[in-house]
């Protein structure tokens, strides 16, 4: 594997940024419309309920936990479709660049972008609505572990649904999270869902995270167990999505879809 | 002469349609060669294989000794190509673009390398302009400039020349012919202008309904067959290619 080639997409997804306002501004203005927005069902919800609950911990923390997760999957695919968007791929698959390389590309581009998106979150969370990440303790970089590479699986999923699927297969990806999202009990506990889809947040590592955080604030603890399947089943979607990618681009190279992308012949 | 690009058994199938079927050739060092044919009788499927974004049914291709199967990378460093659909991304500007394909073709010393071809290929004045808005002659010589950067030992170029003026299109064919001159790499040029051909060319290739017919000295290959040109000969490939596959 050679950095240099992985630098390449990076510095090809900086000068597209940095000369662009329609790019910039999407990274950060979805998730902090969100963080303000839930911000104050908060509030509202803590002036109205009885309980001694404190929602800016348990719906605003899961918001931003789960945008954070969005956004790293969006950037992903978003590095990705840059390439599409700009009949780029006969250009790029021409050269020595490996999957490996270019996949790595995308993937630290998702991380530059994401933690812009996550420090204004931040900034607005803590800075207006009172929420504190120490109140996760230690267990926050875990939790933004696993959420991060679940992110890059999900992306690296997404793209290589574009790659088979061609251009317009991009409407496919962008709801991805939100499909994901009910079955990872980002708001209430898994014990809400009926018994099929708690099988299947069995298999989505966002469910530990989440869980783990409603534990940590019940005020007992994220059992270690839980996290370390999360992150292992994190990683082994990261693992799987590259070996899905690797096969379609296989598949497009080996049928001529590549070569004809914009024509968009699935076979 | 250094054999730079070997072409040997090389097939390609669409479902019942081939596209090439069972062709072989070779590109020395410092040697033009030019793929002709008319429109579908196979050469951008041809260059799509040795670029590595389409694969072959049959057949092996090397650059430079290494299998494009097997040694997809070494193979592909050795290589480049420009070709009218695929133009370099519009929302880079033109050095942009050249820093991102220098750093993915590992080219050393790459600021002063696009320098000199921004120069040569007098791009000095639109450096900084995005290249979607550059006209198409211009894009030309930026995916010119592009193709150079790693001094391949194999260039592919799909009808480079296709929209520019004639004056530039001159002065590019003169720096396309020097750079085979220097003797590093060979350059496989394909074309439907005939004079380009026989003025840049050292052979040429006829190619029909995927397979190679004719092969030869674009000077004199019309003659051997019966023609005045090498125009009526690729007309007569076009249109009669059986009478002529089998002279």
């Amino acid at each position: 594997m050679d950095a240099t080639r992985t630098a390449a997409i990076v510095l090809r997804h900086f000068y597209l940024l940095r000369g662009s306002v329609t790019r910039v501004v999407p990274l950060f203005v979805w998730v902090a419309i969100d963080i303000v927005l839930w911000g104050f069902i908060t509030r509202y919800l803590n002036a109205v309920a009885k309980s001694s609950l404190d929602f800016v911990p348990m719906l605003l923390g899961a918001v931003l936990l789960w945008d954070f997760c969005s956004r790293v999957m969006h950037g992903v695919t978003t590095a990705f479709l840059e390439d599409v968007w700009s009949r780029n791929f006969l250009n790029l698959f021409a050269t020595p660049l490996s999957l490996a390389e270019y996949l790595g590309g995308l993937v630290v581009s998702s991380i530059v972008t994401s933690a812009l998106g996550l420090l204004v979150m931040l900034l607005l969370a803590t800075g207006i609505f009172g929420l504190s990440f120490f109140v996760y303790g230690l267990l926050i970089i875990p939790f933004l572990l696993v959420l991060f590479l679940f992110g890059v699986a999900l992306g690296i999923l997404g793209s290589g649904m574009v790659l088979r699927l061609g251009p317009a297969a991009e409407w496919f990806v962008w709801p991805i999270p939100a499909l994901v999202s009910p079955f990872v009990g980002v708001f209430y506990p898994l014990s809400t869902l009926p018994p099929w889809m708690q099988h299947l947040a069995t298999l989505l590592p966002p469910s530990y995270v989440f869980e783990g955080m409603r534990r940590i604030l019940a005020g007992g603890a994220a059992p270690p167990g839980m996290l370390a399947l999360g992150a292992a089943l994190s990683a082994a979607y990261v693992a799987l999505a590259c070996w899905f990618f690797a096969r379609v681009h296989r598949h497009v190279v080996r049928t001529g879809l590549l070569a004809r992308y914009s024509a968009e012949s699935v076979s | 002469m250094k054999t730079v690009l070997s072409v040997v058994g090389l097939r390609r199938e669409y479902g019942e349609t081939v596209a090439v079927e069972n062709i072989a050739f070779r590109v020395g060092a410092g040697e033009v060669v030019g793929l002709l044919g008319p429109n579908g009788a196979g050469k951008t499927t041809t260059i799509s294989m040795i670029l590595g974004v389409l694969a072959p049914s049959a057949g092996t291709i090397r650059i430079d000794g290494a299998d494009i199967a097997t040694e997809r990378s070494r193979a592909l460093a050795r290589t480049n190509f420009a070709a009218v659909y695929a133009p370099l991304p519009g929302n880079l500007t033109v050095v942009q673009n050249l820093r991102i394909f220098g750093l993915l073709y590992g080219v050393q010393a790459l600021p002063q390398r696009i320098d000199a071809l921004l120069t040569q290929f007098d791009l000095q004045a639109l450096r900084d302009v995005r290249c979607g808005v550059l006209s198409s002659g211009e894009q030309t010589r930026v995916g010119l400039a592009k193709a150079l950067l790693n001094g391949p030992q194999v260039l592919l170029l799909d009808e480079p020349t296709a929209s520019l003026d004639p004056a530039t299109a001159r002065d590019i064919r003169m720096k396309i012919r020097a750079y085979a001159a220097e003797g590093e790499g060979g350059v496989l040029w394909t074309s439907h202008n005939m004079y380009e051909i026989e003025g840049v060319c050292d052979r040429v290739l006829f190619l029909s309904r995927g397979r190679i017919l004719l092969e030869g000295d674009p000077k004199t290959l019309p003659r051997k067959h019966g023609k005045a040109t090498l125009e009526e000969l690729f007309i007569a490939v076009a249109r009669e290619p059986l009478t002529l596959g089998g002279s």
